[in-house]
């Protein structure tokens, strides 16, 4: 819109939202002490969260948040996909379908029914799906909401073209590194920590509970090993189902393992 | 935009500088407004159908996640109303430690907004990073202030989004003495920023525009309200929050993915600052009152673009009682109090910064919800919205369409809608006929 010859050379960001809660891209307006280089070094170019002013695409840089729930939005994102030449998910909607998945193990048309008085208004697909169902996706971003340091290396690494410096490790080494002592092994508290993707720091246990698996999924997690431990430790099995359909619910790993339980 | 001798019509696609998403339709026909509509498409993400079947103790999390702007509201809400349901009462210094944490969110999401989503209407640049080529230090300041309130509920809460440490009887772990001192030496400067906040805001130009409000909005006998109180409004309501059925109900609207909530007896109501600072002007301290009567608002404030001093003035309250409140304290020695399962109904409504969130649960005997209703801010605030955009723009018709556009922008930022919370998209479209 306005000093495209200014801004000649930084590459051009959007922000795109579909169903979500705003969280993930407040991180960017929550990186206080960052958010003016971050604005020196790219161009905020489609921001509605944080500008009224709209460049047009194609953008270097496309970050989603939220996840798929409406035939136009299903629509939408192939023509975010066409005008974008990195796109990245930020955040467990946009990366695993999100805490709305919840109705992927349910009848839809129950649940609009349950909210609204007339159920005619509303388009809903039966299901919420990540971007990655949708399109290609250059990077994944996890966490409800992602952690606000990882966004700001991401941007790094993009600006200097390396891969980003994000682990895929379980939160349990988190957990060592902070120092904290092991929940479920100290106190008996039931924790996801073992098959959650690092990248908050260990906070739920820093903080004497333990995990929920914001992150989702880890590399590689041992699913059954850890249902054998929470079994162990007296939870029950609609618990168990509980804990793993939560913010991550449509992720692949915590889908198996929770209808595992339900058919038992 | 297109013009002709007969007919305008206006079109924005997109409303900027709100959380979330939503579209305006505004027709005007021979320079009268025919209908002003706040459209929102937000996706319908159905949380009070799933947490059903949920534990009791999974509410606070869950329901944080309607909205990343302001969690704390939902999690201060949904515990107050399953403490209702089982039977218990946090008091004391945890009671204390809630208005804390809620301190902190009327932070940073009052910065947010004064400085990055509303002062740019007002110095009329398209967004605050803008203003920060021509005024550095301004917008530093603000997002200085901004961070201290995301350190108040990070500290209180493990992170500033989606806080982790809230529970249902209390918290899961409590801070020291120690830590939270170190925090009052950053809000020390923070109090002296929030004076030039509403300094700064006092100073803006305001369109001549009153509406005559109903206001509603928590009062507390004896505190500014944050977490409780009676449900009052200035004609007349005064009502315990396990009435509010009885008074309000929620509409569901063609236009709108979120409902919307009016009075049974009179419709269109207003929450937000502008409510709570009338209803509750004397719960001030005295250094407070004062600033805000030198700042040029009266006790009670009609004109909704003034709603930016508002929140500045109780940005310094919040920033004021977080220091008493670290001032006092002295840590518990328990986190929460303990909590038997049993089978109820409860109310919970805290002042979340845009407005009352109101939560009801029904629990079976395990603890599991078996039925569950939130009435978010926003949705309550709507069809006031539609109601200040249709008189505003009567009354600034003479406008040209680009100027009157931004204007009717502004109209609805007044408000911070909190979109994702109520539902969401904004497409702004103005028909002339």
């Amino acid at each position: 819109m306005q000093n495209s010859l200014v801004n000649r050379g930084k590459p051009k960001l959007a922000v795109w939202k579909f169903a979500s809660c705003d969280g993930c891209q407040l991180s960017l307006l929550d990186c206080e002490d960052e958010l003016l280089d971050v604005a020196g070094a790219i161009q905020i170019a489609n921001f509605p969260e944080a500008s009224r002013a709209v460049i047009k695409g194609p953008y270097e840089l496309s970050l989603v948040e939220g996840s798929i729930t409406t035939p136009h939005d299903a629509e939408r994102i192939h023509k975010i996909r066409r005008s974008s030449k990195f796109l990245i998910t930020i955040g467990a909607c946009a990366t695993s379908g999100g805490i709305q998945a919840l109705r992927n193990f349910k009848d839809v048309g129950e649940f609009t029914r349950m909210v609204y008085a007339n159920p005619d208004y509303i388009d809903t697909l039966n299901n919420s799906t990540p971007i990655s169902d949708h399109v290609a996706v250059d990077y994944e971003l996890h966490g409800c909401p992602i952690n606000k340091h990882q966004l700001l290396e991401l941007f790094n690494a993009f600006l200097n073209r390396r891969k980003p410096n994000i682990s895929s490790y379980s939160v349990c080494m988190e957990c060592k590194m902070r120092g904290n002592i092991c929940v479920m092994v100290a106190n008996g508290t039931p924790c996801l920590g073992p098959v959650t993707h690092a990248g908050c720091g260990a906070i739920c246990p820093a903080y004497d509970r333990g995990c929920y698996s914001c992150f989702g999924p880890s590399e590689d997690p041992n699913m059954r090993a850890l249902s054998t431990q929470l079994k162990v430790l007296g939870v029950s099995r609609k618990d168990i189902i509980r804990l793993y359909r939560s913010y991550n619910a449509n992720s692949e790993e915590f889908k198996r393992e929770s209808i595992v339980h339900e058919d038992q | 935009m297109k013009t002709n001798s007969s007919s305008r019509t206006i079109k924005v696609n997109y409303l900027a500088r709100v959380e979330g998403e939503g579209a305006l339709y505004l027709k005007i026909k021979d320079n009268l407004v025919k209908d002003a509509k706040f459209k929102i498409f937000e996706p319908p993400r159905f949380f009070e159908a799933f947490l059903r079947g949920r534990n009791y103790y999974e509410a606070p999390d869950i329901t944080a996640r309607i909205c990343g702007i302001c969690p704390v509201a939902y999690q201060m809400s949904s515990c107050h109303a399953m403490e209702a349901a089982l039977g218990v009462k946090v008091e004391g210094t945890l009671r204390q430690l809630r208005r804390l944490i809620y301190c902190g969110e009327w932070i940073e999401s009052h910065v947010l907004h004064v400085y990055m989503l509303h002062a740019p209407d007002f110095l009329g640049y398209q967004d605050s990073i803008q203003i920060a080529k021509d005024h550095p230090e301004l917008v530093k300041q603000g997002l200085e202030l901004k961070k201290i309130g995301n350190e108040l509920v990070t500290l209180m809460g493990g992170r500033e989004i989606h806080p982790i440490n809230v529970k249902v009887g209390g918290f899961y772990k409590l801070p020291t003495k120690k830590q939270l001192q170190k925090l009052a030496e950053r809000l020390n400067w923070a109090k002296g920023a929030a004076f030039d906040m509403i300094d700064f805001t006092s100073k803006l130009d305001f369109p001549d525009f009153e509406q005559d409000y109903e206001y509603v909005a928590l009062r507390h006998p004896d505190e500014y309200p944050f977490n409780e109180g009676r449900l009052v409004s200035n004609k007349g309501l005064d009502i315990d929050i396990s009435e509010f059925d009885q008074h309000f109900e929620e509409q569901h609207v063609e236009h709108s993915t979120s409902l919307h909530a009016v009075l049974k007896e009179r419709g269109a109501y207003k929450v937000g600052p502008l409510a709570r600072y009338a209803l509750n002007f004397d719960k001030l301290p005295g250094e407070i009152q004062e600033t805000a009567l030198k700042a040029g608002l009266e006790k009670e404030c009609y004109n909704p673009f003034k709603s930016i001093v508002v929140r500045s003035v109780e940005t310094l309250y919040a920033v004021d009682e977080a220091l008493r409140i670290i001032d006092s304290y002295e840590k518990p020695d328990s986190a929460s109090i303990p909590i038997t399962p049993t089978a109820g109904v409860g109310w919970g409504c805290t002042e979340a910064p845009r407005g009352i969130c109101y939560h009801r649960y029904e629990l079976d005997d395990s603890g599991l919800i078996k039925d569950a209703t939130i009435v978010p801010p926003t949705s309550q605030n709507q069809k006031t919205i539609e109601s200040d955009l249709r008189a505003f723009a009567q009354q600034f018709i003479e406008l040209d369409d680009d100027e009157l556009q931004w204007k009717c922008e502004q109209v609805i930022r007044n408000y911070d809608p909190c979109i994702s919370c109520s539902c969401h998209f904004l497409k702004l479209t103005v028909d002339r006929e």
